[in-house]
């Protein structure tokens, strides 16, 4: 059973969806009923900095080891977890038209996002445009881990600095708030495991097509 | 007259305090909101299987 997450992945997304959508959740004004989107837009973002941490690591081991393997995850999790984030941009940018009244605004964190966004498109880029393996593995592993730092800023510590839109950051009361709810705590945890999982089986795909590549060309 | 109105305003202030914030009760309680989750169930399940049959399907090069 060496699958056996997979399938926790796919049990935990039903739960998420069954009861994200049928378990009562606290009524707020100009939220409404949009405020089930915690289950589906924030996991998304759990999920790409999950990820981009996982890629992180192997950066480090791979200067540390030089193994190309480490390499090898270092991209393969960037890229699912750029996927990731493209969903987080564009979830968002739905809840916020509904509830801000704008497509985008100037919010820091969604700047900030956008900016980590381009910082990881970078990434793949610069060691797409390298061939000799030994090196690209090395350059990009050093970019890499300047890119997490860079996310930390941006997503992590700018947005707690001035006003933000989003709960949590600037004046504005954390989503503790209306998550005191238990209600909605019961749903929230479970969703956010599902998605990292779904991101991880994903990942694992990505690298098992990678290492196939791989032993084809040799 | 004067206690006619006084009554009257008293009565719309109640039922001002009495309108709720609005959220899907409605369809929930005539099951629509069923019909959505059935819809997102469908595709969850089928993307879940599209990942297990690619899963597989890799499964088999690797064994080859």
């Amino acid at each position: 059973m060496r699958y056996w997450w997979k399938i926790l992945a796919s049990i935990l997304l039903f739960y998420t969806l069954i009861g994200g959508f049928l378990i009562e959740v606290p009524r707020q004004v100009i939220l409404y009923e949009s405020i089930r989107n915690l289950y589906f837009h924030v996991p998304m973002w759990f999920t790409m900095i999950f990820l981009f941490l996982l890629s992180t690591i192997n950066s480090i081991k791979n200067l540390s080891s030089g193994s190309i393997e480490h390499d090898r995850k270092a991209i393969e999790y960037v890229n699912v977890g750029i996927v990731f984030g493209i969903l987080g941009t564009i979830t968002g940018s739905i809840w916020a038209q509904f509830t801000w009244g704008a497509w985008w605004t100037n919010d820091v964190k969604l700047n900030g996002s956008a900016i980590t966004m381009l910082i990881y498109l970078a990434y793949v880029i610069l060691r797409g445009s390298m061939d000799d393996e030994q090196k690209r593995a090395r350059i990009s592993a050093v970019y890499n881990i300047f890119a997490f730092v860079m996310l930390i800023v941006f997503i992590g510590i700018l947005p707690r600095m001035t006003d933000s839109l989003h709960p949590g950051n600037g004046g504005n009361p954390g989503f503790n708030n209306y998550d005191l709810d238990s209600n909605m705590k019961l749903v929230f945890y479970p969703a956010v495991i599902g998605w990292i999982l779904l991101g991880l089986w994903i990942s694992d795909i990505r690298l098992r097509i990678s290492r196939l590549n791989e032993k084809l060309n040799a | 007259m004067r206690y006619f109105l006084f009554i009257i305003a008293t009565l719309l202030s109640f039922a001002l305090q009495a309108e709720e914030i609005a959220m899907a009760d409605e369809m929930r309680a005539n099951g629509k909101i069923y019909v959505v989750v059935a819809v997102l169930a469908v595709i969850l399940i089928g993307l879940i299987s599209y990942l297990v049959s690619i899963d597989r399907k890799l499964k088999k090069l690797e064994n080859k």
